[in-house]
């Protein structure tokens, strides 16, 4: 698939199918729990922590992670074996980590992507209330999931195909 | 063997930690883990560490996996000591960049302990 095709096939790299492959890939292979994608109206506290890994190359925009305390405080415990009671270093680096993986499983589902797309050191943001805005976004895909008794929220964001 | 020394080179110290827990569940006792923060810091570590194995990320602030990569082998810091990159860049461009920059093997996160194993291990038999 060439950048020009990427660009006419844009019904393919927006695939929500791609995004929910990766889930519970990163989450199957990474936590060993299997996830499962809900309706993100009302499925989730507001957010405590984000992360964010950034798309350049021939696509432009963000993978963006979001979870409340206590599912972040899971995903941790799950991801090192550790146990944690509170948002720390760890903690953030593990939610870094998690959205640095969505990120690279996501785009590697697009061979053009994988190749010519590269990703940011992920950003870790703690507190809630905001939103996040793009200009004039080419996609925007939003997925919940539920595992355990917990949540999270992945979206991707393209802002420019080039 | 006797005692097997890995360096690991991550920015995420949660990554370092899942990958040290991995080499332990493959089999590899006793096991010494020197640890890198980075390219710089790695190279730092294998100045002052002799290594059976290293394992690197690539995308790492200040300096990443690849030119990591290119410096210990320019400089000799870690003559006939395999290296495997262990990254979410999985492009066959990737590969072929760490192969040609001197990786002996690749492993695309997410990763399960038996796909570290089934890496590491022949390069440590050899």
């Amino acid at each position: 698939m060439t950048t020009q095709s990427l660009r006419e096939n844009l019904q393919t790299v927006a695939d929500p199918m791609h995004l929910q492959s990766s889930a519970e890939e990163v989450f199957g292979t990474m936590l060993g729990v299997r996830c499962e994608m809900v309706p993100c109206a009302g499925s989730m506290v507001a957010e405590t922590i984000t992360s964010v890994v950034g798309f350049g190359g021939i696509l432009t925009g963000a993978c963006v992670f979001r979870c409340n305390e206590a599912a972040a405080l899971v995903i941790a415990a799950r991801l090192t074996g550790m146990s944690f009671t509170e948002l720390d270093d760890t903690v953030k680096d593990a939610i870094g980590e998690i959205c640095n993986m969505l990120a690279g499983a996501w785009k590697g589902k697009v061979p053009d992507l994988s190749a010519n797309c590269g990703l940011s050191i992920p950003a870790v943001i703690t507190g809630s209330n905001y939103n996040i805005h793009v200009q004039a976004p080419q996609f925007r895909l939003d997925q919940c999931y539920r595992f355990e008794t917990t949540g999270f929220e992945v979206t991707i964001i393209c802002d420019g195909l080039q | 063997m006797s005692e097997i020394r890995v360096l690991i080179v991550d920015d995420s110290s949660v990554m370092r930690k899942i990958v040290e827990r991995a080499l332990r569940q493959a089999g590899l006792d006793p096991l010494v883990v020197v640890e890198a923060g980075s390219g710089v810091e790695g190279l730092d570590a294998l100045r002052a560490n002799a290594v059976h194995l290293i394992l690197s990320d690539i995308n790492m602030p200040s300096m990443d996996g690849l030119e990591f990569l290119r410096q210990l082998r320019a400089q000799n810091l870690a003559d006939g000591v395999p290296v495997v990159m262990i990254t979410t860049e999985s492009s066959e461009e990737h590969v072929r960049q760490a192969i040609h920059a001197g990786a002996q093997g690749y492993i695309r996160k997410p990763f399960t302990a038996e796909q570290v194993k089934e890496r590491v291990l022949p390069l440590l038999a050899a």
